[in-house]
């Protein structure tokens, strides 16, 4: 009997359609010609443009300053609340919960929405400190929920052990409990830098004037033309997330 | 020997549940001292007691003279083998052992030292580099071993620690365990709710029941002079009949009315009046079974009943013989001279015999008992 092949090309099509633009970004960033229907040549001279350009490495500055800011605040808020919610069953942890799990699930614009109506109606001034806020908002839950798998893969009898051959609490935490759930704090904290890092949407609501990140300024690029150093940029910062996802999830694997 | 772990009037609850009733208990130094009863009586928790991870509700806990009830598990010198061994699965077995020393700041050379004479004593010498998922149970159950005597404990406590090996590598794990006694000479205080581990190993058994210490004593003392019917019948396997004292014969005999057998002869482990409502019991194996009547003896009971069923088991037999209401089981070991006999088989009857001093009477106390039906003897081991 012959197998049907249509699965098969439902696939082909299924990933040429989701990767083929993809494909086709990165190899025009290399394209000489400034029109990606011709090639023009193999050339770095887009990105040789895209590092001269004051605007692009302003931008990139603000985004490391908020991805970082936020991947830490978030780390340390995202890792204490997964560990309230691990210990602690009250009824209030219900509702604990569930502000934790809804910036999963709201979407971006309903986010970037609200924050922006908050940040007004308090008079706050837009800009990179609002950016943080909101960034450090969504990631906390991601961050919170990657640990609290972890410590719900956790078996707390190694603490009872630790304590009974003469550690203290303190000593207890740090070479037990913290190096086992270690992996998941680093896999949210990376999970959460590349949320801020190519978070669009949201920022998009709450940045004000001269706080651009890279997302923004690539869409304001896009809009003032110059198609083929975007190429350059966006091909960049697909290489990077590509690296933060595949190391987050290593490090997830290694030690389950 | 001086009384070294006590358990002075312990009692603890949780919510509704009385895990511990007022137990007293005393553990002499270097001695094997076992907790033994059924899952639930409440050893784990007296354990987790003399650890420190729970507080008792009321009553003390004395180690070598010192209080140390209020004293958090890490300043007690105490350690603890789990049930489920609880090696840290990121450290090497070689870091496992050394943890207990290096927290207490200990200088790498002698640590190293350490380490190397305890990998020696649980033969695990070429497995210090492996993580705990590498090694085998037993293995894991020699490492534990090896990170609790590490730091010197005055008691080491074991929580079922065979529990979770295979029958042949338990076997053997006693026999090591034993050894290691010997070699460290430190006080064991072993839980365990297998009989047969209890009586290998300890020194002193405590058989618990409910939150209550039924009875302490030697193996030997716990096996032959039962206190409780508690006692006999959770170890090994145990007749009961139920009798009241017709006659006490001088200070160390009394004489039985046992519905359906003729008057019976009983050893008086302690004074009994006339009227006393007791239970007899005799252990199956200190039965005698005969086709023939036995020859008289005042000294020896005989009753007459009917084999009902007839189980071989290698090393012995065990007949299940109808008397009147009752279902006896008595084994009979094989021996070479038997074989010429006529096997008792069933149907047939048969006489049985046993000892006044090898029977033993319980004081009976009414509903409680009523439990002894579900520790009745089994057909097999
Ligand atoms: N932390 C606890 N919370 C509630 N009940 C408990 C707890 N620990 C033990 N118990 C109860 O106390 C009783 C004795 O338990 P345990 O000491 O573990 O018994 P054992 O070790 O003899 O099987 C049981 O009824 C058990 O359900
Ligand atoms: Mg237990």
């Amino acid at each position: 009997m012959k197998r049907s092949r249509i699965p098969l090309i439902v696939a082909v099509i299924c990933f040429v359609f989701l990767y083929l633009p993809i494909i086709v970004l990165v190899i025009n960033s290399f394209n000489g010609s400034r029109f990606g229907s011709v090639w023009g040549g193999f050339s770095l001279k887009w990105y040789a443009r895209l590092f001269s350009d004051r605007e692009v490495w302003f931008s990139l500055r603000n985004t490391l300053i908020i991805a970082v800011s936020a991947t830490a605040l978030s780390v340390v808020l995202g890792t204490l609340a997964a560990f309230a919610l691990h210990r602690y069953k009250t009824r209030l942890q219900v509702l604990h919960y569930t502000l934790i799990y809804t910036p999963l699930v709201v979407p971006d614009i309903l986010m970037g929405m609200s924050l922006l109506l908050l940040f007004v109606s308090v008079a706050m001034p837009l800009g990179l400190f609002t950016i943080l806020l909101a960034h450090v908002t969504f990631c906390i839950s991601y961050v919170a929920m990657v640990v609290l798998a972890r410590l719900q893969d956790f078996d707390w009898s190694l603490m009872m052990a630790a304590s009974d051959l003469g550690a203290g609490p303190w000593t207890s935490f740090r070479r037990v409990l913290l190096p086992l759930i270690m992996p998941g704090i680093v896999s949210g904290g990376l999970l959460a830098f590349t949320l801020s890092l190519d978070d669009f949407v949201i920022t998009f609501f709450v940045a004000g004037p001269g706080s651009a990140t890279l997302p923004i300024q690539i869409y304001s690029m896009i809009r003032h033309g110059s198609p083929p150093m975007i190429n350059a940029l966006s091909t960049l910062l697909l290489v990077f997330t590509f690296t933060m996802v595949w190391t987050s999830q290593r490090l997830m694997r290694r030690t389950t | 020997m001086e009384e070294f772990l006590v358990f002075d009037k312990v009692s603890k609850s949780f919510g509704d549940v009385q895990a511990l009733k007022n137990v007293s208990l005393s553990v002499k130094k270097g001695e094997i001292f076992s907790l033994l009863g059924p899952s639930g009586c409440g050893k784990t928790t007296l354990l987790r007691v003399a650890a420190g991870f729970e507080r008792p509700d009321s009553g003390r806990v004395y180690l070598d003279g010192e209080d140390i009830t209020d004293i958090p598990p890490n300043r007690r010198k105490v350690n603890t083998i789990f049930q489920n061994y609880a090696l840290f699965p990121h450290m090497s077995v070689w870091e496992n052992i050394a943890f207990g020393l290096k927290v207490a700041g200990m200088p790498g050379a002698r640590i190293t030292e350490e380490v190397n004479r305890m990998l020696a004593l649980v033969h695990m010498e070429d497995q210090a580099r492996k993580k705990p998922d590498q090694i085998s149970g037993g293995q894991k159950q020699r490492v534990a071993i090896a990170r609790a005597l590490i730091n010197k404990p005055r008691v080491l406590l074991l929580d079922e620690p065979l529990a979770a090996l295979d029958l042949k590598l338990r076997q053997r794990m006693i026999i090591e365990l034993d050894s290691i006694h010997d070699e460290v000479g430190i006080t064991f205080l072993f839980v365990t709710h297998d009989q047969g581990e209890a009586m290998s190993l300890s020194d002193q058994i405590a058989v618990m029941n409910e939150g209550n210490v039924e009875q302490v004593g030697t193996p030997v003392q716990i096996y032959e002079a039962p206190v409780s019917s508690f006692s006999a019948a959770f170890i090994g396997d145990a007749n009961f009949f139920e009798g009241m004292v017709s006659r006490v014969e001088g200070a160390d005999y009394s004489r039985l009315s046992i519905e359906g057998f003729p008057e019976v002869l009983c050893f008086n482990d302690q004074p009994r009046s006339q009227g006393d409502l007791v239970y007899l019991s005799v252990r199956p194996e200190k039965v005698r079974i005969s086709r023939d009547r036995p020859r008289d003896d005042e000294r020896v009971n005989m009753v007459e009943g009917a084999v009902e069923d007839v189980i071989y088991l290698g090393s012995h037999t065990r007949y299940w013989v109808r008397v009147d209401q009752y279902r006896l089981a008595v084994t009979r070991q094989h021996q070479r001279f038997q074989l010429d006999e006529k096997p008792v088989t069933w149907g047939d009857s048969v006489w049985l015999s046993w000892h006044a001093d090898d029977g033993f009477m319980l004081q009976r106390y009414e509903e409680k008992d009523e439990d002894l039906l579900a520790f009745l003897p089994e057909g097999e081991e």
